[in-house]
C-alpha cells in the first residue's frame, strides 16, 4: 500500500483527522442524548451546548479529511457510511451516557486531555488545521471549566453525589489508558509538524486530574490497573453499533436523497 | 382589598399603553393570569424539546443534526427567559414546575403529538414555530413588561427556527418520492393540531375577555388563527404541498382564506390528557426532574459549604 512516503503522509493525515473527528462525533452524540432530560434547565442548555460544539468540531474535521482525501466525498460520508470497526474513536466515548456523574466525569477526562493536546495542535504547520483547532480550543477551555466545576460540586456535594462521582471515575478509569495510545499515524504527524506529542504532557494531565479529584475529596483510582486497548484500530464495545444504527439509519435508507 | 379607584387607575395605565412592572400595583387577578399564561408558555417550551429532541440522534446529516440540536437548545433558553419573567411576580420556578409535573398546570397540546419521521420536525419548524411566532410577536407587546420583553427575545430566535423548518420542508417537497411522501404525511398530521394551538374559538374561550381588557394578549384566538392561515396557505402552495382541508378557499370579499371546521373533539381529548403522547411526555419530564434531584441537592450542599468556609475565612 504505502509505496511512497507522500502517500503515507496523506493516509496518516486522514487517519489522524478521523480519529479526532470520531472521538468528537461519538462523544457529542452521547452528550446530545441529554437534550431535554437534564437535571436542571441551565444544565440542559450547557450539555446541549457542549454536544453542539463537539459535533461541530467533528463536522469540520471530517470535512477537512474529505478535502485532504480529495475523492469527492464530504463530512457526512465519514459519519454516516462507515461501520463500527471503521470508526476509530476511543471506547471511552461510546459508553452509554450513564447518570449525570458519569457524563461529567467522562467530559472532564476528555476536555482536560484535549486541553493539552490542542495547545500543541494549534501550533501545527498546516495552517488550515491549526486555525480550526485554535477556534475549537476556546470551546474546549469552556468545557474543561464547566466539567471541572461539576466534578468539584458533585465530589464535595452530598454523600450520594460523592458516591456517584467516585463510581463514575472508577468505571471510566480503565478506558483512559488509550488517551495516550501512539502508533505510526501519530509519529508521522508529529514528524510532519502536525501532531501532538502526547507523552510530553502525560504527567501534566495526570497531575491536573489528580489535583481535581483530590480537591473534590475523591480518591484517585489506580493508574496501573488493566487498561483497555484497540480503539484506534477499530476495536469497540457493542454499544457503538447500536449508536450508529440509530444515527445512520435514515441517511442510509435514502442514500441518494439530499439531506443538507 | 382592591378599590375601584385602584382598578380604574390600573386600567387607565393599560389603556395608555404603559408597561406594568413587577413592583407596580396590579390586581391580584392580573397577577394570577400572567402567572398562569406565562408559566404555561414556559412549560410548553420545555415539553416542546421532547418531540423534536426525538430526532437529534437520527438527523440525516451532520448539518441537520447541528441545526436541530441548536433549535432544541434554544427552546430550553426560551423556557428559562419565561420562567425568569414569571418569577418577577414572586413565584419560584420550582413551584411552577411542580404545578405541571404533578398538578393541573397545562402546556401546549401540540407537543402531545408524536414525531414519526424526520419530516415531522421540519414541519414543526415551519407550522408550529410559525404559529408560535404569530402568537409571540403579539405577546411581545403584552402589558406586563418582563413577559413582553421575554417574548421579544424569543421572537428573534423563533424566526430562525421557522426559516430553517420551511427551508427543509421545501427541500423535502422537491426531493425524492420518499421525501415528498414523508413531508406530506407530516403536514397531514400536523395541520389541524397547529390550528388548535391558537386555542378555542373566541365564543368558547373563557379567559379571553379579561386578558384582552388588560392587554395581556392583544388579539383574539380567531384573529391570530386567521392571520396564520392566510400566510401559510401561500407558503404551502409555493412548495407544492397540500393542506388537508377540502374546504379551504379564498374569500374575495374579506380577503381571507376560509377553512373547514377544526376537529374540536380531538382538541379537548388531548387537553384532557388523551393524546398519543401525553402520558409519555409527563413521564419523561418527571423522570428527568426526579433523576436530577440528587444533582440539584449536591449543588446546593456544595454552595452552602463554600459560603460557610468563606464566612469562616472572613
Amino acid at each position: 500500500m504505502n509505496t511512497t512516503k507522500e502517500l503515507s503522509v496523506k493516509e496518516s493525515k486522514i487517519a489522524y483527522l478521523l480519529r479526532l473527528a470520531d472521538d468528537r462525533l461519538i462523544l457529542g452524540q452521547r452528550m446530545s442524548e441529554w437534550c431535554g432530560h437534564g437535571p436542571v434547565l441551565e444544565e440542559d442548555l450547557a450539555l446541549a451546548n457542549m454536544a453542539l460544539d463537539l459535533i461541530g468540531h467533528a463536522s469540520s474535521l471530517y470535512a477537512y479529511a474529505a478535502e485532504v482525501e480529495d475523492e469527492g466525498r464530504d463530512e457526512d460520508h465519514f459519519a454516516y457510511f462507515r461501520d463500527d470497526y471503521e470508526f476509530t474513536n476511543l471506547q471511552l466515548y461510546e459508553l452509554p451516557k450513564g447518570d449525570f456523574a458519569f457524563t461529567i466525569a467522562r467530559q472532564f477526562l476528555f476536555s482536560s486531555f484535549s486541553y493539552f493536546q490542542y495547545q500543541q495542535l494549534k501550533e501545527a504547520k498546516d495552517e488550515q488545521f491549526a486555525g480550526m483547532i485554535d477556534k475549537h480550543f476556546k470551546e474546549i477551555k469552556y468545557h474543561l471549566r464547566h466539567s471541572r466545576d461539576w466534578v468539584l460540586k458533585l465530589g464535595d456535594g452530598t454523600e450520594e453525589s460523592k458516591k456517584r462521582m467516585q463510581e463514575a471515575f472508577d468505571e471510566l478509569w480503565m478506558y483512559t489508558g488509550e488517551l495516550f495510545y501512539i502508533d505510526a499515524v501519530d509519529e508521522m504527524m508529529l514528524a510532519e509538524g502536525n501532531g501532538a506529542d502526547l507523552l510530553s504532557f502525560k504527567d501534566e494531565w495526570k497531575k491536573l486530574v489528580e489535583d481535581t479529584l483530590t480537591e473534590a475529596t475523591l480518591s484517585v483510582p489506580d493508574w496501573d490497573q488493566f487498561m483497555m486497548r484497540g480503539s484506534r484500530t477499530g476495536m469497540h464495545t457493542e454499544h457503538l453499533g447500536h449508536m450508529l444504527a440509530q444515527m445512520q439509519f435514515l441517511r442510509r435508507s435514502h442514500p441518494d436523497a439530499d439531506w443538507k | 382589598m382592591e378599590t375601584q379607584q385602584q382598578l380604574d387607575d390600573f386600567q387607565a395605565r393599560i389603556d395608555a399603553g404603559e408597561k406594568i412592572e413587577p413592583k407596580d400595583w396590579m390586581p391580584e387577578r392580573y397577577r394570577e393570569q400572567i402567572i398562569r399564561m406565562g408559566s404555561q408558555h414556559a412549560h410548553s417550551e420545555i415539553v416542546g424539546m421532547l418531540p423534536e429532541g426525538n430526532w437529534i440522534s437520527r438527523a440525516p446529516s451532520l448539518k441537520r443534526k447541528l441545526v436541530l440540536l441548536a433549535k432544541v437548545q434554544d427552546e430550553a433558553g426560551h423556557g428559562l427567559y419565561l420562567y425568569s419573567a414569571i418569577e418577577t411576580l414572586g413565584v419560584r420556578r420550582s413551584e411552577l414546575i411542580d404545578q405541571y409535573l404533578y398538578g393541573n398546570a397545562k402546556y401546549s397540546s401540540i407537543f402531545n403529538y408524536p414525531t414519526l419521521s424526520y419530516a415531522d420536525v421540519c414541519v414543526i419548524g415551519w407550522l408550529v414555530d410559525g404559529a408560535a411566532i404569530v402568537n409571540q410577536t403579539k405577546l411581545a407587546h403584552s402589558s406586563y413588561g418582563p413577559y413582553a420583553r421575554a417574548n421579544l427575545r424569543i421572537c428573534k430566535e423563533e424566526s430562525f427556527h421557522k426559516k430553517q423548518g420551511y427551508e427543509m420542508v421545501a427541500k423535502l417537497a422537491e426531493g425524492t418520492p420518499a421525501q415528498r411522501k414523508m413531508v406530506q404525511s407530516a403536514v397531514d398530521r400536523f395541520w389541524w393540531p397547529t390550528l388548535m394551538m391558537f386555542g378555542p374559538n373566541d365564543s368558547n374561550s373563557p379567559n379571553s375577555a379579561e386578558l384582552l381588557k388588560w392587554q395581556v394578549k392583544l388579539n383574539t384566538n380567531d384573529e391570530l388563527r386567521q392571520h396564520f392561515v392566510d400566510r401559510v396557505v401561500m407558503e404551502a402552495e409555493a412548495v407544492g404541498l397540500t393542506l388537508p382541508d377540502p374546504d379551504l378557499k379564498f374569500n374575495e370579499e374579506t380577503g381571507h382564506w376560509e377553512f373547514g371546521e377544526i376537529p374540536w373533539d380531538e382538541f379537548w381529548d388531548v387537553v384532557k390528557g388523551n393524546g398519543v403522547m401525553n402520558r409519555e411526555r409527563i413521564k419523561s419530564r418527571r423522570k428527568a426532574h426526579e433523576d436530577g434531584a440528587w444533582v440539584r441537592e449536591a449543588a446546593q450542599a456544595y454552595a452552602r459549604k463554600k459560603n460557610l468556609s468563606r464566612e469562616k475565612a472572613s
